[in-house]
């Protein structure tokens, strides 16, 4: 216990500042380390005692917002979500995320991921209900089972930290390519019985740089930190539109206040 | 956005994207990676071994002394360690290539279930994973009685 106590690490952070014409290179800074302390925690420290100029991003440090994902010794990850005491190595090398474009230091730019998830129409959609509702008694709700819940449960489970994305190699060449968070929420909404607008889905992912060029090298799902699995996804999703397995969507039925 | 409008814009280092560089390097993701820069590699082998195999087959036109010179090329110490190389890689990319064509169909991947911690993805299973090793150790085998026949007495 008492030589855990006192154990140190070296982490070595990438800094530059593209506002600036600063040329990137890495800080080193001695962290004091404990068996529970995660790379957020050191680099909090970093900040804190060493150099406040050290730019992260992050904000629930409990792996929930997706904010604070960063390569950490060469891997895609969320640096609140891993140990150090688990990298078991004394030097911790902080980069900011692969295929994002970078901002500062460890901060890179989101907008394109987002926008790539924004495109896949990620609500639901369902024609036979109506969005503008102007008397509270014409308010209905789906019933959906257990097992209906359970075929999209894993993927609404993602936060969009963009740790697949920065991992897939179709996305490091490809830039139009909506990579595997927005190809796993395609599937989501296909999966989910509430939703009954598969074929606009289908349009946008089905062309020259869409889910064809997933050729299932299953790095999404090594790095995803929730579970999510999106490769399980899009493979599936692929299935679906080739019409080789059977979609076995049942539309949820609707109970109004009036049939109940 | 235009949160990162600088003149520096296009350099590849703020894009942040890895490029090919990302793809060169299949050893940090697990085997499945390594299944998708094979198939790549082998594939692309093969394309190239085709194009050579349509154009040294064609010789026969030219009759039977250029089709000769040819088969000699084949015989030489690199023209058999080629011809091992398309053994292997053919017998990689035919037996990844039939798995692969089940699992990019969706099948053979597991169902969606409730995640729990530790995550273990259902798309990276274990029947998965010995169907790469089931094509590299085929395509090893391959290769060693290829080897044998070539080199072998006679050969
Ligand atoms: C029975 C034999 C074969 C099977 C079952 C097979 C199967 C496959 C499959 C499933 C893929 C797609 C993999 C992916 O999604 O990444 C593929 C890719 C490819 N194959 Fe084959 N193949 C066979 C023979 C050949 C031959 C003879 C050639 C060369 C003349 C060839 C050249 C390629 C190339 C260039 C690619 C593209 C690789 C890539 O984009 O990653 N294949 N093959
Ligand atoms: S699928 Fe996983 S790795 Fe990708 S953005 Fe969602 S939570 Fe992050
Ligand atoms: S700080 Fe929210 S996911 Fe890490």
């Amino acid at each position: 216990m008492s030589n855990e106590e006192n154990k140190k690490v070296q982490l070595k952070v990438y800094r530059t500042n593209y506002n600036k014409d600063d040329s990137s290179h890495y800080d080193k800074f001695e962290v004091p380390v404990k068996r529970w302390t995660t790379v957020l925690d050191a680099l909090l420290h970093v900040k804190s005692y060493s150099d406040s100029s050290v730019g992260i991003r992050y904000s629930c440090r409990m792996a929930s917002c997706g904010s604070c994902g960063m390569k950490i010794n060469g891997k895609p990850s969320l640096a609140c979500y891993t140990k150090i005491s688990e990298l078991k190595d004394d030097v911790i090398v902080c980069e900011p995320l692969p295929n994002f474009p970078r901002i500062r230091d460890l901060v890179s730019d989101f907008s394109q991921f987002f926008s790539h998830h924004k495109n896949m129409k990620p609500f639901i959609q369902n024609d036979k209900v109506s969005v503008d509702i102007d008397d509270k008694s014409d308010l209905v709700e789906f019933e959906q089972t257990h097992e209906d819940v359970d075929k999209y449960l894993q993927f609404s489970y993602c936060i969009r930290c963009g740790l697949c994305y920065s991992a897939c190699p179709t996305v490091a060449t490809d830039p139009k390519f909506p990579g595997p968070q927005a190809l796993s929420q395609a599937y989501r909404y296909e999966a989910d019985g509430r939703d009954n607008s598969k074929k606009t889905r289908f349009n946008i992912i089905d062309e020259r740089h869409g889910i064809w060029r997933c050729h299932f090298a299953g790095s999404c799902s090594v790095v995803c930190p929730k579970g999510v699995d999106p490769a399980l996804g899009i493979q599936l999703l692929k299935g679906h539109m080739l019409g080789l397995s059977k979609n076995n969507k049942k539309i949820s039925t609707l109970r109004t206040k009036n049939n109940e | 956005m235009g949160t990162v409008s600088n003149n520096k814009e296009n350099n590849n280092m703020n894009s942040g994207r890895e490029g090919i560089r990302g793809w060169l390097n299949p050893t940090r993701y697990g085997w499945e990676r390594v299944s998708y820069w094979l198939q790549r590699l082998t594939g692309l082998f093969l394309l190239v071994y085709f194009v050579g195999h349509v154009y040294e087959t064609s010789s026969l036109t030219n009759g039977v002394d250029a089709w000769n010179s040819m088969l000699e090329l084949t015989q030489t110490i690199g023209g058999h360690i080629f011809l091992i190389l398309v053994i292997g890689t053919s017998t990689f990319h035919t037996v990844n290539g039939i798995r692969l064509i089940f699992t990019e169909s969706g099948k053979g991947l597991g169902k969606p279930g409730r995640p729990d911690y530790p995550y273990n993805p259902s798309s990276l299973n274990y029947t998965q994973k010995s169907g790469i090793w089931i094509a590299l150790l085929l395509a090893c085998i391959a290769m060693l009685y290829g080897g044998m026949v070539l080199f072998g007495e006679g050969g």
